[in-house]
């Protein structure tokens, strides 16, 4: 199926990636053969099948909601490219 | 040779120290350093981690892998060592917390030695897409190692340490232990704790051991494994004695041959030495029998539809607000999203987010991933009723030796390439790429497929071809025992 630009903008737009020109057009082309890969899954004989989300079909288990690992906000913190005052920091969002 | 068991023997008879292992493992590592296959090492680590094995064989305390240096795949977060995940993304990202594998083999007393390369996140089968440059195979230096889990494949290979982790999402740690011609265990899903490893696809991602024998895997694997309160999807379920089922032979085991495993694309050379490593099983007392599982020759295209669908939601954690990479001056917040990631992820991850976001794009959805998964029940279904006929699956690992660097530059002959390990992680299976040969001097991997939990069976059946074979024991040239 082919990927239009406007398909490819998209893409891009909901990953978060700006894509340089070069590097757009070489992805867009790779993008359209990876999607002729998955044109398969159409023969296969899996009509009717329940979608298999997880190898064990397994229920999650709950814990109890109390906390295990906390008071590590100084430690996580310092991880960040920006941080202040105890808040991560970014870009003006309100003006 | 050096392995696990060797050391062990070693270590307990004082003929040798922890520390003295470590420094030795620095000296090898220094003499192969062209291999790249280090991303950090962590010598001051290595050092108090080995003193503190020292101390334990002193008061007559260690276990099987006290004292037994290691290295650790680069996305299991050790803490105050970074851990970069070979991307940009995370070049000085030091992570807080030990990942529970790292903590596991901690608590064993196991050194410590270094972080190894690996694919931008463990996406690729050549270790060419890590942001530290390419791995390079020990067996011949212009050929790549395999990947994801390729720095770890080569360290062991050169003989640098006796194991190593890696992370088996579609294949990383069983096609690169069959290009550099070790032993390399992907467990069930759910059978070792994720906490703290990268994750790439969620519903895929297994840690695993790459070793040189069978034995080994088993004293790794008997330290890892097992359920932890922080991964709910790491199963509470007893776990085997690993080492003691080592011995149980493999009279009377059923193997079947998988025919799908030996197709179109599988260089006739390594099928024929394959072959051989299961007439080697055969005259053990095994069963071969043939098996044909059709629906393998769709589990590429289901699983190169949901890894990226897992890896997309995944790595949008990546804004370059919270920890990592953030691009220089951003205008808005925007333009920080967007730019981090455009600089800090490399071109494999970027097609794979891509990729992975289209599928999982509400016109897609359906044709894509709710129609990949019902071929991933179709595949559990087929391997579950193989199952009741036999008690292992078999093949090639890898449909051809290592490839020359830059070779499969094509990104779609490199997922082609990953068309014998793929559908094992779609099931959730453990699975064993043992050595089973050479093709011009480069090695090959017998791959052992075994029912859910059932990795004794897998460890026992290669401890009984290693105790009947010598493929193993071959070193590259240059490299010491």
């Amino acid at each position: 199926m082919a990927l239009d630009p406007a398909s490819l903008d998209r893409l891009c737009e909901l990953a978060r990636l700006t894509l340089a020109p070069a590097e757009r057009e070489r992805l867009g082309d790779e993008l359209e053969r990876v999607l002729e890969l998955f044109a398969a899954l159409k023969a296969a004989p899996a009509d009717g099948l329940a979608p298999l989300s997880h190898p064990h079909d397994v229920t999650l288990r709950l814990r109890e909601d109390r906390v295990s690992d906390g008071d590590s906000a100084d430690a996580l913190l310092a991880l960040a490219p920006e941080a202040q005052g105890g808040y991560f920091l970014v870009p003006k969002v309100l003006e | 040779m050096r392995t696990v068991a060797v050391l062990r023997a070693a270590l307990d008879a004082r003929e040798v120290s922890a520390r003295a292992l470590a420094e030795d493992v620095y000296t090898r590592a220094s003499r192969h350093a062209g291999l790249n296959a280090f991303v950090t090492l962590s010598t001051e680590r290595a050092f108090a981690d080995a003193a503190a094995a020292d101390a334990r064989l002193a008061r007559g305390e260690a276990s099987a892998l006290t004292g037994i240096p290691f290295a650790q795949k680069d996305l299991f977060c050790t803490a105050g060592i970074r851990t970069t995940c070979g991307s940009r993304m995370l070049e000085r990202f030091v992570p807080p917390y030990d990942a529970t594998v790292q903590a596991h083999l901690g608590r064993a007393g196991a050194v410590l030695v270094g972080k190894s390369n690996l694919d931008e996140f463990a996406m690729g089968s050549s270790n060419e897409n890590s942001y530290f440059g390419p791995v390079r195979n020990p067996w011949d230096t212009t050929r790549v190692p395999g990947g994801s889990s390729g720095g770890s494949a080569a360290l062991v290979a050169a003989g640098v340490v006796p194991f190593a982790t890696g992370s088996d999402t579609g294949g990383s740690v069983r096609q690169p232990a069959a290009f550099c011609g070790i032993t390399g265990l992907k467990p069930t899903y759910g059978r070792v704790s994720r906490y703290g490893m990268v994750a790439f696809a969620s519903s895929l991602d297994q840690a695993g051991v790459l070793a040189r024998t069978a034995e080994d895997c088993a004293h790794v694997l008997a330290a890892v494994a097992g359920a932890d309160a922080r991964d709910a999807t790491c199963v509470e379920r007893g776990v085997d004695d690993y080492p003691a089922a080592l011995s149980r032979g493999v009279a009377g085991l059923r193997v079947g041959v998988v025919r799908e495993l030996h197709g179109g694309g599988v260089d006739p050379r390594v099928a024929a030495a394959t072959q051989v490593a299961l007439r080697a099983l055969e005259s053990l007392g095994a069963v071969l029998v043939d098996v044909s599982l059709p629906s393998l020759a769709h589990a590429i295209a289901a699983y190169y539809v949901i890894a990226p669908a897992e890896a997309s939601a995944n790595l949008a954690r990546y804004d370059g607000v919270r920890y990592g990479y953030r691009c220089e001056s951003p205008r808005d917040l925007e333009d920080l999203y967007s730019r981090t990631r455009a600089e800090g992820f490399g071109a494999e991850v970027k097609r794979r987010i891509l990729v992975g976001t289209h599928v999982l794009c509400s016109g897609y959805y359906d044709a894509y991933y709710r129609r990949a998964q019902q071929v991933r029940r179709l595949v559990a279904n087929e391997f579950a009723a193989a199952f009741l006929g036999v008690d292992v699956l078999a093949g090639p690992t890898a449909p051809t030796v290592a490839f020359a660097l830059g070779e499969n530059a094509d990104p779609l002959a490199m997922y082609a390439a990953d068309v014998n390990t793929v559908a094992v992680n779609l099931a959730g299976l453990p699975a064993i790429s043992l050595p089973a040969g050479f093709v011009e001097g480069l090695p090959v991997g017998l791959q052992l497929i075994a029912p859910a939990f059932d990795e004794s069976t897998l460890l026992a059946a290669g401890h009984a071809l290693q105790a009947a074979t010598d493929h193993h024991r071959h070193r590259p040239d240059g490299c010491d025992a």
